[in-house]
C-alpha cells in the first residue's frame, strides 16, 4: 500500500505549475513500476510514464473503433432478419456495439485524447480497427457466425483485460465482456436453431462457420515470436496472454460446441493432443490477415466509406446541437438540467 | 363484426405503426449522426418492436402476421412508412408520431379496454420518445441557420400525413377524434419553442384521410416490405 500511496502523490508532471526535476521523474517511475508490480490500478490522474499513455491509447482507440465498425456487417441484416425475435436481439446487439463504442471512447478520454481526434484518426486510416469486420456478412447464418465466433475471441481477448492495470480501460472492459458473452450465447443459440431446421438453413449455418473460422483464429494477432507490442505490453501488465495462448484457448473452447452445433470446423489437422492437453490445429495462413491489413481485404474500402460518410452527412446535426448549446448557456439552472438529460438520452 | 374482430383491427392497426417505424428506425444503425444517436434510435426501435410484437399477437401470428401480409393488408398510417430522409426528417415523423401515440396510450391505458395493460408500460417509454424528438426538434430548430431550414422543411414535408391519425378506428376503445385539439396544441408548442411555424398546408393527402389505414400505402412503403420479408418467404414453413 505504501506503494500506492507514493505513485498516487506523483501526478502529472507539470503537476503545481512546474516542470518535474529529474530525480522527481525517477521517484515517479519507481513508483509506477512498484504499483504495477504489485497488481495496484493506474489511475487517470496518476503519473504514468509518456509511452504507457501512448500504447493505451493506440489500444483503446483500436478497441473503440472496432466497436463501431464492427456495427456495420450486423446492421447489414436488421432490415432482413427472419422473425422479430430474432430483429429484436440483433437490434439490442448492435445497440450494444455502439455503447461499447462509447464507454472505451471515454475511457480514452480520460488519458488526454477525445474522440473526435481519435475519429479522425480511424477516418484518415492512422488507426486501425480489428480486421475481423473487413469481411462481409453475406446470409443471416453469418450474424450467428459472428456472435459465437467473433465475440467469442472477443471475450477471451478481453477477459484478461478486466485485470488490465489502468484503472478506467479494466473497469469498462467488465462491463463489455458481460454483455459480449450474451452476444456469444445469441449467435450460438441462432447457429444451433438453423443447424437443426431444414437442409437449407443447414448448410447455410456451415458455410458461415466455413468463412468465418479462420479469420477469427487471426483475431488474436500475429504468432508471439512476430507480435511488435507484447512485450513490454505484458510487463506493463496491460496484456496478461500472448497471442498464442489466447489462440490455443479458444480453439479449444470452440471444438466441443461446434460438435454441440452439429457442424464441422473447417481444418483437417484440427485434433486432440493428449501429450499438450489442448487441440492442435493447421497453419493459419497469414498472408491474407496481412493482406487484410494493408487495406486489400473484401470490405475495407466499403466498412470506411460508410463510416466517413455518416460522420460527414451527420456534421450539421452536430454543428446545430453545439451552436443550439451556445446559445443556451446562460439559462437558468432548471433549464440547463433539463437540456443535459435530454442530450445524455441523445 | 364482433368485438373480438374490433379489437383485431385495432390490434393490427396500432401494432402496425409500430413495427413499420421500428423498421425505418432501424435502417438508421451504422448510420446516425452521432454515436449517441445510433444507442438512442436504437432503443426506440427496440420499444416499438416490443409494443408490435405484443400487438399483433393479440391478433394472430406475430411473424405471420409481419412476413406474410401483402402492401394491401398492412394497415398502419402512411406517416410511419415515410423514408428516413435526412435527420431533420426523422426527428419530424417522430415528434408528429410520439405526440400522437403518447396521448392515445395515456389514454388507453385509464381505459380499462384490451389495451390498457400494454399502454400502461408503453406510455412511459413513448414519453421517452417524445421527449427525445422534442429536444432534437429544439436544437434543430434553434441551431444553426442550415439546420433551422431543414427542420422547416421536414416538417412541412410531413404534415400532409398527420390528418389520418385522428379518423376513427374501430375497436380502439376511445375517440381518437378528440385527440386532435391536444395533439395540435403540443405539436404547436414544440415548434413555437424551437422557432418554427406550425405549417399550414392541408393534413391529408390526395388519398383521403385514413388511407393507411385501410391498406392504401405510399410506394417507398412496397420495398421496404420486400426487404423486411425476403428472407423469411425463401423458407416456407421453416423455424429461426
Ligand atoms: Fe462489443
Ligand atoms: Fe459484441
Amino acid at each position: 500500500m505504501a506503494t500506492a500511496a507514493a505513485h498516487r502523490t506523483a501526478r502529472t508532471p507539470g503537476y503545481g505549475g512546474r516542470e518535474a526535476t529529474a530525480g522527481e521523474q525517477d521517484a515517479y517511475q519507481r513508483a509506477f513500476d512498484a504499483a504495477v508490480a504489485a497488481d495496484e490500478r493506474i489511475e487517470p490522474r496518476d503519473w504514468m510514464p509518456e509511452a504507457y499513455r501512448a500504447t493505451l491509447v493506440r489500444q483503446i482507440a483500436q478497441h473503440a473503433h472496432s466497436e463501431i465498425i464492427g456495427m456495420q456487417p450486423e446492421a447489414n441484416w436488421i432490415t432482413r432478419a427472419p422473425s422479430l425475435r430474432r430483429k429484436a436481439i440483433l437490434m439490442a446487439k448492435v445497440q450494444d456495439e455502439a455503447g461499447h463504442g462509447l464507454y472505451l471512447y471515454s475511457a480514452a478520454e480520460t488519458l488526454g485524447t477525445g474522440r473526435e481526434e481519435l475519429l479522425d484518426k480511424l477516418h484518415t486510416g492512422r488507426q486501425k480497427y480489428s480486421s475481423i469486420f473487413n469481411y462481409p456478412t453475406l446470409t443471416w447464418a453469418d450474424v450467428g457466425a459472428i456472435g459465437w465466433l467473433v465475440d467469442g475471441a472477443a471475450i477471451t481477448n478481453q477477459v484478461p483485460l478486466c485485470r488490465c492495470s489502468y484503472g478506467p480501460y479494466a473497469r469498462a472492459m467488465v462491463r463489455v465482456c458481460k454483455e459480449e458473452s450474451f452476444h456469444q450465447r445469441q449467435g450460438y443459440e441462432l447457429l444451433l436453431a438453423l443447424s437443426r431446421g431444414t437442409p437449407e438453413q443447414h448448410a447455410m449455418a456451415q458455410d458461415a462457420v466455413d468463412r468465418w473460422w479462420w479469420p477469427s483464429l487471426m483475431m488474436f494477432g500475429p504468432p508471439d515470436d512476430e507480435s511488435a507490442h507484447s512485450a513490454q505490453s505484458m510487463a506493463w501488465k496491460i496484456k496478461r496472454h500472448s497471442n498464442d495462448e489466447l489462440r490455443q484457448r479458444f480453439v479449444d473452447i470452440c471444438v466441443p460446441q461446434a460438435q454441440s452445433l452439429g457442424l464441422t470446423l473447417p481444418d483437417p489437422d484440427l485434433k486432440w493432443n493428449e501429450e499438450r492437453g489442448h487441440h492442435d490445429f493447421g497453419p493459419i495462413d497469414w498472408t491474407e490477415f496481412k493482406e487484410v491489413l494493408k487495406g486489400n481485404g473484401p470490405c475495407n474500402e466499403q466498412r470506411i466509406t460508410q463510416r466517413t460518410r455518416a460522420h460527414e452527412a451527420g456534421a450539421w446535426v452536430r454543428e446545430a446541437a453545439a451552436a443550439h448549446a451556445a446559445k443556451h448557456s446562460g439559462d437558468s439552472h432548471e433549464n440547463r438540467e433539463s437540456r443535459e438529460t435530454g442530450a445524455k438520452q441523445a | 363484426m364482433t368485438t373480438t374482430a374490433h379489437t383485431d383491427t385495432a390490434a393490427l392497426a396500432l401494432g402496425d405503426d409500430a413495427l413499420v417505424l421500428s423498421h425505418r428506425l432501424g435502417e438508421w444503425m451504422g448510420h446516425a449522426p452521432v454515436l449517441e444517436e445510433e444507442v438512442a434510435l436504437a432503443n426506440i426501435a427496440l420499444d416499438l418492436l416490443g409494443q408490435a410484437r405484443i400487438l399483433l399477437s393479440m391478433a394472430g401470428d406475430e411473424d405471420d402476421l409481419a412476413y406474410l401480409r401483402e402492401e394491401r393488408a398492412f394497415r398502419n398510417l402512411q406517416l410511419v412508412e415515410q423514408p428516413n430522409g435526412d435527420f431533420a426528417h426523422t426527428i419530424a415523423r417522430q415528434l408528429y408520431f410520439s405526440t400522437y401515440q403518447h396521448l392515445l396510450y395515456d389514454r388507453l391505458a385509464t381505459g380499462g379496454g384490451p389495451f390498457a395493460g400494454l399502454a400502461a408500460k408503453a406510455v412511459k417509454e413513448v414519453a421517452y420518445h417524445r421527449d427525445h424528438a422534442e429536444q432534437w426538434t429544439l436544437r434543430l430548430g434553434d441551431g444553426t441557420d442550415l439546420s433551422h431550414e431543414r427542420m422547416r422543411r421536414a416538417c412541412e414535408a410531413l404534415w400532409r400525413f398527420t390528418g389520418e391519425m385522428f379518423q376513427p378506428l374501430e375497436g380502439v376503445g376511445t375517440d381518437l377524434t378528440g385527440l386532435e385539439t391536444p395533439w395540435l396544441e403540443s405539436v404547436g408548442a414544440v415548434l413555437g419553442r424551437a422557432g418554427l411555424e406550425t405549417p399550414e398546408g392541408p393534413r391529408t393527402g390526395a388519398w383521403r384521410a385514413g388511407a393507411g389505414r385501410q391498406g392504401l400505402h405510399t410506394e417507398p412503403f412496397g420495398r421496404m416490405l420486400a426487404e423486411m420479408q425476403h428472407l423469411h418467404r425463401s423458407h416456407p414453413g421453416a423455424s429461426w
